[in-house]
């Protein structure tokens, strides 16, 4: 095991936090349109990502990530605020493709021009669908995010 | 169209059956029949919508057992009322036939749900777009738009963008 | 309370809400179940959460503009989507296409089927505990995608075909490629079949579960794999044979009872019939063109607008402008995976459809949740949902 046999490792709280919380991100499964289809595949055989910690559960209480996967209608906004509320802290929104960033192609009456007018989001994904390994990159790029995250000291500010 | 240009349009079988039989059989209330594109569309009158379905649906050589769709079409502008459109399919015979029905607006269409019941989620759909009333339809309500929705999305008078909300900033801004 | 004082066991009618978010639901439905215990007494579906206006965008764009967003519609299998508008509008003008272009069509519509029904059928084990069914499903799947990705690019939205042909030929290797596939299919499919077919827990929950009628199925308007579980042989493909289906030898598989487990058999034996399809028209494919050879509706292939002067002005014309169908209605209907889609296209003579309404077989399929569930348990409901395959964004439009 190298360094770590026997051996004390120095680090902070907010280093050894934001490493767990980001080493294991559990999305919810929850597709609202095509995207939802490169999602699955994401996290079906070729894809595979397990391998990221990124385990997709079936509830909003188990889950980390919120992967707006699809085009969201005025209709379907409230249930996405209340799913949202429903999630455990520290939470994060991932909009997946065109749609869920701005309303993608549809500018219409029905369609609800962006996630962020709903809910905050972290990572935009771009891609009508964007492929899974775009999402994987948004994956890594919300790990990293989280990396950079001091949790003490959003605890402090919160306080 | 005329009588002899139906004829030649459509192979006999078609004509003789389609359009012959029907048209003496209900006379005036087919107020007109086009034909194109080898497809053969019948205007009937509001009242007599539900005799000529039934009679299509159970007359032994149509067999229009299969209710393809309904629809509605705004062309208020043109001829100043709503089309509801009937697509029949008769699995047996191969046969495709469409109906039209014109409604004035406020005027209600009697639905067909007590025939095929795969009309219902078609005229909730029509009603929802259009605001076109189907009287005797077991559970009319809007099936795509959340219930409170004001206004018919598919008329011609409605804006793509909709009305400026909380999540459509791009929107119209609403005329009070 | 009786008279020797026993109390009678009631339950009381609970209302249950399923979905919008719920894993099974295959994508965003909101059903609102009556029950009595465990027992269904009523399934109300609550659609619309995917409601994106397609048919209102129709009206405000030129005809070939809104061949990408039929895309969207049916989005696991894209290809039927476009090819039945295309064959709408094609219908509307009264234009034919070359034989190689029309084989074309129908070997990517085949594997458009194939991968459909895969996701069906990979799903549907998911729904009902069988996890690893949909792993190995993805697999091929996969395969087909990469076909599509050498033909057009992309892997969900293919945007290929095109009023007047495809948008380009098959490239090289695809043949062999996609005989490859071909090849090896049949026996993935007794694979799965191996996993389900025979396997107790899968038969107890789909057998005699969801039973349909034949006349109730035509009277609610079912069509494709989920009425033929139901006994009627009716495949437009063989009907009212478009495109080149009338010259290929293939079975129109159909089932006796009409439970979930018949229409799970003519899904797995509708992939091998596709297979078989793709394998024929492979091999009768002939040379020549695949765009029928008119500049106003068809635009010019990429080399030629960097060649030739007037390719180029007619790409212009016909992108800006578009073109002008003869003053109409018309109507055009497939077989795609999940049933009838048709395009009911009016044309007012201008360059932008008057109306187009899209019949969507799975917004129609979908009536027959309630009679299908009414009576079953909880449980059942998702076997059913299953069965009927419905996909939301063709269901809301």
């Amino acid at each position: 095991m190298g360094i770590t046999e026997g051996n004390v490792l120095f680090t902070t709280v907010d280093n050894i936090v934001s490493w767990g919380r980001r080493s294991a991100l559990w999305p919810m499964t929850f597709g609202l349109a095509c995207c939802a289809i490169e999602m699955i595949a994401a996290g079906c055989s070729r894809y595979d990502t397990d391998r990221f910690g990124i385990i997709f559960r079936p509830s909003p209480r188990q889950s980390d990530v919120m992967i707006i996967a699809g085009t969201m209608t005025k209709k379907m906004a409230p249930a996405i605020k209340r799913l949202y509320a429903q999630m455990p802290e520290p939470k994060w929104v991932i909009a997946m493709g065109g749609c869920a960033s701005a309303g993608g192609p549809f500018n219409t009456y029905s369609v609800v021009q962006g996630a962020d007018l709903v809910v905050p989001v972290d990572v935009y994904i771009p891609g009508c669908p964007p492929r899974p390994e775009a999402l994987m990159y948004g994956f890594l790029q919300l790990q990293e995010k989280i990396r950079r995250e001091m949790p003490s000291v959003f605890a402090k500010i919160k306080a | 169209m005329e009588e002899k240009d139906l004829e030649k349009e459509l192979p006999s079988l078609q004509y003789s059956l389609l359009v012959k039989k029907i048209r003496d059989k209900f006379g005036e209330s087919i107020r007109e029949t086009k034909v194109f594109r080898g497809e053969i569309t019948h205007v009937v009158g509001k009242d007599a919508l539900i005799d000529i379905c039934r009679f299509l649906k159970d007359e032994a050589d149509l067999q229009f057992a299969f209710l393809s769709d309904v629809l509605g079409v705004d062309c208020r502008e043109s001829i100043s009322c709503f089309e509801v459109v009937y697509h029949l399919y008769s699995i047996p015979h191969k046969f495709r036939i469409r109906l039209k029905v014109r409604v004035k607006e406020n005027e209600s269409v009697p639905s067909v749900t007590s025939m095929w019941r795969s009309a219902d989620f078609a005229e909730r759909e029509t009603f929802d777009m259009f605001g076109i009333v189907f009287e005797g339809h077991p559970n009319l309500k809007r099936i795509y738009m959340p219930l409170e929705w004001e206004g018919y999305p598919l008329r011609k008078d409605y804006p793509l963008v909709g009305y400026k909300d909380e999540y459509n900033p791009f929107g119209v801004e609403k005329k009070l | 309370m009786d008279n020797n004082g026993n109390q009678e066991i009631t339950t009381k009618e609970v209302t249950l809400n399923m979905g919008p978010q719920h894993p099974s639901t295959h994508g965003v439905m909101h059903l609102v179940l009556h029950m009595q215990g465990e027992k269904i007494i009523r399934v109300v579906p609550d659609i619309g959460f995917l409601h994106r206006g397609m048919e209102k965008i129709a009206e405000n764009l030129l005809y070939p503009q809104f061949v990408p967003y039929t895309d969207r519609l049916d989005y696991l299998s894209s290809m039927t989507n476009n090819l039945s508008y295309v064959m709408a509008v094609e219908k509307l003008l009264g234009i034919d296409i070359p034989e190689r272009g029309k084989y074309v069509r129908v070997i990517v519509s085949e594997l458009s089927r194939i991968s459909s029904h895969l996701l069906a059928v990979g799903a549907w084990g998911l729904d009902l505990g069988a996890v690893t069914l949909v792993l190995y499903a993805f697999r091929e799947r996969e395969m087909i995608m990469d076909l599509f990705e050498m033909l057009c690019g992309a892997r969900l939205t293919y945007n290929y075909m095109r009023i007047g042909g495809v948008r380009g030929d098959l490239p090289p290797n695809f043949k062999e490629k996609c005989k490859d596939f071909i090849d090896i299919f049949p026996k993935r499919v007794d694979e799965y079949e191996q996993l389900l077919t025979g396997n107790r827990i899968w038969l107890q929950r789909n057998k005699n579960v969801g039973v349909i009628s034949a006349d109730d199925a035509i009277n609610l308007g079912l069509t494709g794999p989920s009425l033929r579980g139901s006994g009627v042989t009716w495949d437009i493909r063989k009907d009212t044979p478009y495109l080149v289906y009338d010259r290929f030898d293939f079975k129109v598989p159909t089932g006796e009872n009409g439970d979930c487990f018949d229409r799970y058999m003519c899904r797995v034996e509708e992939m091998r019939q596709a297979a078989r399809i793709v394998a024929q028209a492979l091999e009768q494919i002939p040379d020549g063109p695949v765009n029928a050879d008119l500049p106003e509706f068809v635009p010019p292939s990429r080399k030629d607008i960097t060649t030739n002067m007037e390719a180029l002005i007619h790409h212009f014309k016909l992108i800006s402008d578009g073109f002008k169908p003869p003053k109409g209605e018309v109507y055009s209907s497939i077989e795609a995976p999940k049933g009838e889609l048709g395009f009911y296209i009016v044309s007012d003579g201008s360059e932008r459809p008057f109306r187009v309404k899209i019949r969507a077989p799975s917004f129609v399929n979908l009536q027959s949740v309630d009679p299908m569930a009414r009576g079953a348990y909880f449980a059942d409901v998702v076997a059913v949902i299953s069965s009927l395959d419905p996909v939301f964004g063709e269901v809301d439009k």
